[in-house]
């Protein structure tokens, strides 16, 4: 599929995201976002067993730190921001099923700290969109009403989809055992631990 | 003096109408409808993440998992993905049998769905006439990948193999059948009073809101806008094969069953064109066709140097580098993009060692650096895959665009208003698969 790409400052993401709504570009087919913490500098995972030690894909691997040698000529450098937010936008034509200019793939870069505004007011599916961004990858977009999680539930800890979120990492478990109240509705429920009789 | 109150309404996560695990969390007034939340995500399984933790293709069978009802789609458009990065085509014939793959997929995904959503109605007997068509084509789609929904049928680079001996028979043996428990099944609703009740003017979108929320495939169409990926961006072989796109008007429930039984209709037509074009020749990529290093050597001996920038050369990492630190230096494309074919890996050493470099950690397909984005039409839209590279042996990031996701996001907007018994004819024709929802 062709697209265009585009990239433009988190500051001016906004503005520029409304231009292209008042402009032809009418449909939001996709918001998301990559985390470029371990661009190119993913350590080689030497086995299975070793794979995932304690880190993310091998972080903390002595084997596999900071090697860089195997990969491809041509490897990605740092990058001055760690996310990519990725808005993909379609000048969809109603009339005839066709789309009237390439796709648009507009990035914004991210770091943390910076502001990224809401686009919920643009396209009213970007209010899931922006969930499941700041539910993966944790990052936050301003002025929009709260903002929860959409596929994980509310006491999860961590954003999975960040290059630092351990593969292995086990989450606290939720329900009777945690013993305290929960902001879940479906576990407000007070347990006591009572020995077996 | 009287006072107008809510309560609420707790649907699913797991009820008999729901398809999947999805929550519904209905505010009423009397029986009316007045705000739904929507929860998601009882069926995460973290593909995406996982997809990073993978070799390239063991990422495959797990897009099986995503629209479960039409896997052969999903299998087609992540590795079309993956193709698109690494910029190779596929033979002709492989990019035939993908689409004969994919629309026998389409073809049971919507008799899936709306024999679903009739049963939900009362109306037993079209389910078990559309169950029984579908049974037809998950026996092809058993004779051709060797399961019937876990299909994992394609590889980078082509397919995992040719159609089996009389497939195109068996086929065209059974596309009448089909067809004659659609009619009847379509006899049996479509004139109905009791289905068309439920259905008409119910669960109604505007084309202006469906294109806010970003809704493709069956939802759009029956708004009236013919946007079908096939169409507008074609992939494969689509370009080449005629086919109506059919659209509806009023956005209902009725529009989203009409809409669904013309394009049975019409994949039957796409499939029978595909039978009479098919070519000849081999279905994947072979890893035959790169060059042994040493012939690079060699023909740059002799001066063909104009030559070498357009094979690939294919190394061994340890044999022809001696050792695995001596093979980081060799810059080259990746050892073998493709697999090869079975009988290769189980007739010869050399096939059983290509494909453990396919297949071993840290060997595998290396894909170039970059980023690509390919869609394809899923059962319920535009199935998009979003694949970054970072030249490593595994994925960086994996981004699937869920064609569910957007139809969900637009679920109050559909119930909203109406009554508590409509949600399950609605719910029923917007076609929800958890598997995609949730990933």
């Amino acid at each position: 599929m062709r697209f265009e790409t585009r990239t433009v400052a988190s500051a001016q993401a906004f503005d520029t995201l409304r231009q292209l709504k008042t402009g032809d570009y009418n449909v939001l087919i996709d918001l998301t976002a990559v985390d470029y913490f371990l661009y190119g500098k993913c350590p080689e995972p030497v086995g299975w067993e070793q794979n995932f030690p304690s880190g993310a894909c091998g972080i903390g691997s002595p084997a596999g730190a900071g090697r860089t040698d195997f990969l491809a000529a041509g490897a990605p450098g740092p990058r001055a921001h760690r996310y990519e937010v990725v808005y993909r936008l379609a000048s969809l034509d109603p009339a005839t099923g066709l789309e009237i200019k390439p796709r648009l793939e507009l990035r914004v870069p991210y770091s943390e700290g910076s502001v990224l505004l809401s686009v919920m007011s643009l396209w009213p599916n970007a209010d899931w969109l922006e969930r499941e961004v700041w539910d993966m990858f944790g990052i936050k977009f301003a002025d929009r009403p709260d903002i929860k999680r959409l596929l994980l539930y509310e006491e999860f800890v961590g954003h999975p989809l960040r290059k630092d979120y351990p593969v292995k990492k086990r989450q606290p478990l939720i329900g009777p055992k945690s013993g305290e109240l929960l902001g879940s509705p479906s576990f407000n429920v007070v347990r006591q631990e009572t020995p077996f009789e | 003096m009287t006072q107008k109150k809510t309560y609420f309404l707790n649907m699913g996560p797991a009820h008999p109408a729901m398809h999947g695990v999805i929550r519904l969390v209905l505010e009423l007034e009397g029986e009316t409808i007045v705000s739904t939340e929507v929860e998601i995500g009882y069926l995460h399984r973290a593909f995406e993440k996982h997809a990073e933790t993978e070799t390239w293709n063991n990422v495959i069978p797990y897009t099986d998992r995503l629209n479960y009802v039409s896997p052969l789609i999903n299998n087609s458009g992540f590795c079309g993905a993956v193709e698109g990065l690494a910029g190779v085509t596929i033979p002709e014939r492989g990019q035939y049998l993908r689409v004969i793959a994919s629309e026998i997929s389409r073809v049971a995904d919507h008799l899936t769905c709306i024999g679903a959503n009739a049963m939900e109605l009362g109306a037993m007997t079209p389910f078990l006439y559309l169950m029984e068509g579908r049974e037809y084509l998950y026996q092809l789609i058993d004779d051709l990948c060797g399961a019937r929904v876990t299909t994992d049928y394609t590889r980078i680079g082509g397919v995992k193999g040719d159609l089996p001996e009389g497939f195109i028979d068996k086929c065209r043996g059974v596309f009448p059948k089909i067809r004659k428990l659609v009619a009847d099944s379509e006899a049996l609703l479509t004139k109905n009073r009791i289905f068309l009740d439920r259905v008409e003017g119910v669960g109604v979108l505007s084309q202006a809101d469906a294109l806010a929320y970003g809704i493709t495939g069956p939802f759009l169409r029956s708004t009236g806008v013919a946007y079908d990926v096939r169409r507008a961006h074609p992939y494969l072989v689509y370009d080449r094969l005629d086919f109506e796109v059919p659209v509806g008007s009023r956005g209902d429930n009725l529009d989203r069953y009409l809409v669904r039984l013309a394009e049975i209709e019409q994949s039957l037509r796409i499939l029978e064109q595909c039978f009479a074009q098919l070519p000849g020749g081999p279905v994947s990529l072979t890893p035959w066709e790169m060059r042994d290093a040493f012939i690079f050597e060699d023909m740059g001996k002799a001066g063909n140097t104009a030559l070498l920038s357009r094979c690939l050369a294919k190394t061994c990492r340890t044999i022809d580098g001696g050792g695995r630190d001596k093979a980081a230096g060799i810059r080259v494309a990746a050892p073998a993009l493709v697999m090869p074919p079975k009988e290769e890996t189980y007739g010869n050493i050399e096939g059983l060692m290509n494909q453990f470099e396919t297949v071993m950690w840290s060997w595998g397909v290396r894909v170039p650096v970059g980023e690509a984005y390919h869609a394809v039409e899923g059962g319920n839209g535009e199935l998009g895959f979003h694949v970054v590279s970072d030249g490593s042996d595994r994925a960086y990031r994996v981004r699937c665009r869920p064609p569910c996701l957007f139809i969900m996001a637009a679920l109050p907007k559909l119930l909203n208003g109406g009554y508590v018994a409509d949600v399950v004819a609605t719910f029923g024709s917007v076609n929800m698969i958890a598997g995609e929802l949730d990933r």
